[in-house]
């Protein structure tokens, strides 16, 4: 540390950092427009010109490293007269259209002009006007207000890792522009609203509708994906108007996806539900809860006498709260049935008594980017999880090597060291041919019927590199995504992801779909587990069997099976044929009306409170920000008035804190023995019976769940993916089909008429196609054998 | 570059047609010169080449063909080319006419010239006269204050120039 006095103070401060970053971190303040703390300097704003002793012209604090014994003085009479000149300059084309601005209010040039601006200007010429990009349904521009201070253009360089904006042209004629029309698809592009010191670059769905100071922040945590982004939701007396980041440098840093920050357009959907329906005589009517709750709680009764607990299956969106899960399973389980899940796209999870008490990532997200060695298996991680995509990216900026198996060739913002592209069915012998190449050199001890498992596999050349990679390196994390676990062989994979941690002494992780999925095992939503892990007298069926199990009555919390079930067409033929089907839900679709006896209105993330738990186990706790509209109510109340309305004992919650502190003692006490290291391994080195063309499924970015799916920015926006089949072009050639065809997909008897495109990116003898989509809705299972015919 | 939802927004370029061999080897003279990391920084020399190769002016195609040879964002290569008076991206004329406006010229009365040039061409800067002979240029300093008003045209610097030495070099041209 050095010493270093601005204005007369002394203070202590790390060699090299620079005069802005000292400033900052005691609270001087400094004018800055171009400076940000996250991005490179580029020191091309000059407002945060500083005087510093000894120097003959005032400095840049932001690109000055301090010295030992500086003297800097940031408001003497030099840098007070430079600070203004800069901003008389800064000024000369803006605009100053701060009454029809969006960014007024809450806009650093005008609170810096307030502070440093003339109350006249001496410009008298012609101010220059640039004409707008249209970055299509999240960002809107006013470019004639940018003051190019290029952090939009260093974000997406070296954050985004994908440019897309750029300055051209030069002198008074350059200009932030994408050049060629085309909408910005970055899944984290909406930052660069946040970083715009000016209006130029505004949240479109927001734009206009209400001003910064009318605005109160309720904090809350992002609702998407396993990482639990910190988020503010700004809302304006009991509207929701936006969500921002809310900055936790241990989670999502300064940035938001944005997914977490557009979902709230979902709020106000035309499709919102805002009274009880239940369908009398098979007409639909409006109601109110004691009826709506009387109908509910009569009709499970009615099949729980007629056919017994096994009959009925309660099945919950993993993004519902710890407080609703733990609700649900105690409802459920208090009436003695046990099919409670939450696990939405998996398939198979014969593994499931040797898992551990919730799945998690294994390290602290913050550590990710400090690993060296990453291998992804059926990871999208870049849509699935954004933020852990862009600290894989910072990790890979410091030199870590990623490696990766997948079944699409994901264009990644990263580097990846090596990669298999193959078919999901062969994921097993790529991993079972690196754990062989392992197993020659490592000194683990392993049950020998494990390594005879590996007897007959001859490691491949890309096998034998992916294990020389897995060797070096001392932090190894190994990855599993949406796809290895949605996988039909899920149990197997994880076997063998754990045999390669063994074998390299590397980390297992997963990146769990859904925010909450580590709550909702925690709180008991699994079929053969009750809250922290408790055994249960018996096992009740897992979602997709229990989809498929044509059961008597079904109770759903915030799933729409059609569009959220692995099987879809066998998920909604159950639903069909059942007696009793309740669903809690924010919406009101047509899938529900169709299936469902009953629909309660249950409230949105952003009216309810609840916890969520991120896959580092990490439990956060959020408020309601608004009240649910119309008579929509919190799930958790909602399950705790059907627990009453059941006459079950305990359960006389006041708020939802002490349901999760009910379930926190639990968790606390909880002696969990480790999960036993190589479950289940019969399936090793074997490959499945696959024929013919293989079906592979994720759930898109923007499909993933109801909120993403009722929100119109995010369907329109560019980054999500046309409904189609995707294949390679040696498949359309040996198949016979034309790029853009209308074909027909057919699996058994559910089938499917999409659009063909041809991309390079599918694995050989593969189509992609995205679940969560009307048009894909009427399909089969997500993995497997299809049929392709024009 | 991003997944599927790239395809529309970007036609896939057949480098062999847009690049041909001789060009790319051209190119690669200059790539060499460069560390292996540093593969961009032929980029000005890289648009020279492919425009020279084009009639003089570069198109949407070429550029985005550039980026992809020297593997960088589309929309560097476009900075790039916007930034400098010596890449056109409209059709031009047989012979550019660069007529340097900054401070030594003007002070050395480059406007006497401009009005001279505008009035023989019958174009305003930016212009190309409708025979395909000329495009009349406003650029910024050659670096040649000594001898100005200076213009550039193809390889060669004219340099204190006057309206008559003006005529008799457009004269001269074919």
């Amino acid at each position: 540390m050095i010493e270093i006095e601005i204005d007369g103070k002394t203070f202590q401060a790390e060699p090299g950092s620079m005069i802005i970053e000292v400033a900052d971190k005691v609270g001087i303040p400094i004018p800055r427009f171009c400076y940000h703390k996250k991005l490179s300097i580029a020191a091309n704003c000059r407002m945060c010109l500083v005087e510093v002793e000894k120097a003959p012209k005032p400095m840049p604090a932001c690109a000055t490293p301090v010295t030992p014994g500086m003297k800097i003085l940031t408001c003497s009479q030099k840098a007070r007269e430079a600070q203004k000149s800069v901003m008389e300059f800064l000024l000369i084309n803006h605009p100053l259209d701060c009454p029809i601005c969006d960014q007024g209010g809450e806009c650093e040039l005008q609170d810096v002009s307030l502070g440093y601006g003339k109350g006249i200007s001496r410009f008298t010429e012609g101010k220059r006007s640039v004409k707008d990009d249209d970055l299509g349904p999240l960002i809107a521009t006013e470019m004639t207000r940018c003051i190019q201070c290029t952090r939009c253009v260093r974000f997406e360089q070296e954050v985004a890792g994908f440019r897309e904006l750029g300055a051209t042209g030069r002198g008074e004629n350059m200009e932030i522009t994408t050049f060629i029309k085309h909408s910005i698809s970055h899944e984290m592009s909406g930052n660069i609203i946040d970083l715009c010191p000016v209006g130029a670059l505004t949240s479109k769905p927001y734009r206009f509708s209400a001003r910064a100071w009318e605005l109160d922040q309720v904090e809350a945590v992002a609702p998407h994906d396993c990482i639990g982004s910190n988020i503010y939701v700004h809302k304006r007396v009991q509207e929701v108007m936006r969500v921002v980041p809310r900055e936790n440098e241990t989670l999502n840093e300064t940035w938001l996806s944005d997914r977490d920050r557009y979902a709230y357009t979902a709020v106000n959907s035309p499709a919102r539900l805002h009274k009880p329906m239940i369908k009398v005589n098979n007409v639909w009517q409006e109601t109110d809860w004691a009826t709506a709750l009387e109908f509910v709680a009569d009709g499970l009764q009615k099949v729980l006498t007629q056919y017994g607990p096994k009959q009925i299956g309660a099945f919950a969106a993993p993004s519902a709260t710890t407080e609703e899960h733990y609700l649900l399973q105690k409802l459920m389980r208090t009436l003695g049935i046990n099919s409670v899940d939450h696990r939405l796209h998996q398939t198979d999870v014969s593994d499931q008594k040797y898992a551990p008490l919730y799945p998690s990532l294994g390290i602290k997200i913050e550590e990710l980017e400090l690993q060296d060695t990453i291998l992804l298996i059926g990871s999208n991680i870049q849509r699935e999880q954004p933020i852990a995509g862009h600290r894989i990216r910072k990790a890979t900026l410091r030199g870590a090597q990623v490696l990766s198996i997948n079944a699409v060739d994901y264009p990644v913002n990263f580097n990846l060291a090596e990669k298999i592209i193959t078919a999901p069915d062969h994921f097993n012998l790529n991993l079972a041919g690196i754990a062989k190449a392992l197993s020659a050199q490592s000194k683990a001890d392993l049950p020998t019927q494990i390594l005879d498992l590996l007897k007959e596999i001859q490691p491949s050349a890309i096998e034998q590199k992916f294990a020389a990679q897995l060797s070096s390196g001392e932090k190894k994390l190994i990855l599993l995504g949406a796809v290895a676990q949605n996988h039909p062989e899920a149990a197997t994979l994880r076997a063998l992801a754990q045999l390669i941690g063994t074998l390299s002494s590397a980390k297992v992780g997963c990146l769990t779909e859904g925010a909450n999925s580590a709550g909702a095992w925690l709180a008991g939503a699994v079929p053969h587990r009750g809250p922290a892990g408790a055994a249960l007298p018996e096992s009740g069926l897992a979602m997709n069997t229990g989809l498929g199990a044509s059961l008597r009555a079904y109770f759903l919390l915030g799933i729409e099976p059609e569009f959220d079930a692995a099987n879809p067409a066998a998920a909604v033929a159950s639903l069909n044929k059942a007696e009793f089907v309740v669903a809690c839900s924010p919406f009101k679709t047509d899938g529900l009306l169709q299936y469902t006896h009953a629909i309660l209105p249950i409230a949105a993330f952003t009216e309810t409170s609840g916890t969520y738990v991120n896959a580092e186990g990490r439990w956060q706790s959020f408020n309601a920000a608004v009240a649910a509209p119309g008579e929509a109510r919190p799930g958790w109340k909602v399950l705790r008035v059907l627990g009453n309305q059941l006459n079950l004992a305990d359960f006389d919650y006041v708020t939802s804190e002490q349901v999760r502190d009910e379930l926190r003692v639990l968790v606390d006490a909880a002696v969990f023995p480790l999960p036993n290291p190589h479950p289940k391994g019969d399936g090793i080195g074997k490959r499945a019976e696959g024929k013919g063309i293989m079906r592979i499924t994720e759930w898109p970015i923007y499909s993933i769940d109801n909120m993403v799916r009722q929100s119109q920015p995010l369907q329109d926006s560019a980054t999500n993916e046309p409904t189609a089949v995707y294949m390679n072009e040696k498949l359309a050639k040996d198949l016979q089909l034309q790029d853009g065809a209308m074909v027909k997909v057919i699996q058994g008897s559910a089938q499917a008429e999409l659009p063909l495109m041809v991309d390079a990116r599918i694995a050989a003898g593969c189509v992609w196609i995205p679940a969560g989509r009307p048009e894909t809705a009427t399909l089969g299972a997500a993995f497997g054998s299809v049929e392709i015919i024009m | 570059m991003l997944f599927f939802a790239r395809r529309g927004d970007f036609e896939i370029i057949n480098m062999t047609n847009v690049l041909p061999e001789n060009i790319r080897q051209q190119i690669d003279e200059w790539i060499v010169k460069y560390p292996p990391e540093q593969r961009q920084s032929a980029v000005l020399s890289a648009l020279t080449i492919v425009q020279n190769n084009n009639n003089g002016w570069l198109t949407e195609e070429l550029m985005d063909a550039v980026a992809e040879y020297l593997n960088m964002p589309r929309i560097a290569v476009y900075e790039v080319a916007t930034f400098y008076t010596m890449y056109d991206l409209k059709p031009v004329g047989r012979h550019k006419i660069g007529l340097c406006t900054n401070v030594s010229c003007m002070l050395m009365g480059c406007e006497k010239i401009a009005k001279h040039l505008k009035k023989r061409l019958g174009v305003e800067f930016g212009e190309t006269t409708a025979d395909g002979k000329f495009t009349l240029k406003e650029v910024e300093c050659l670096g040649a204050c000594a001898s100005a008003p200076v213009v550039h045209m193809g390889d060669h610097y004219y340099e204190n120039l006057t309206p008559e030495k003006i005529d008799e070099i457009l004269d001269g041209l074919k």
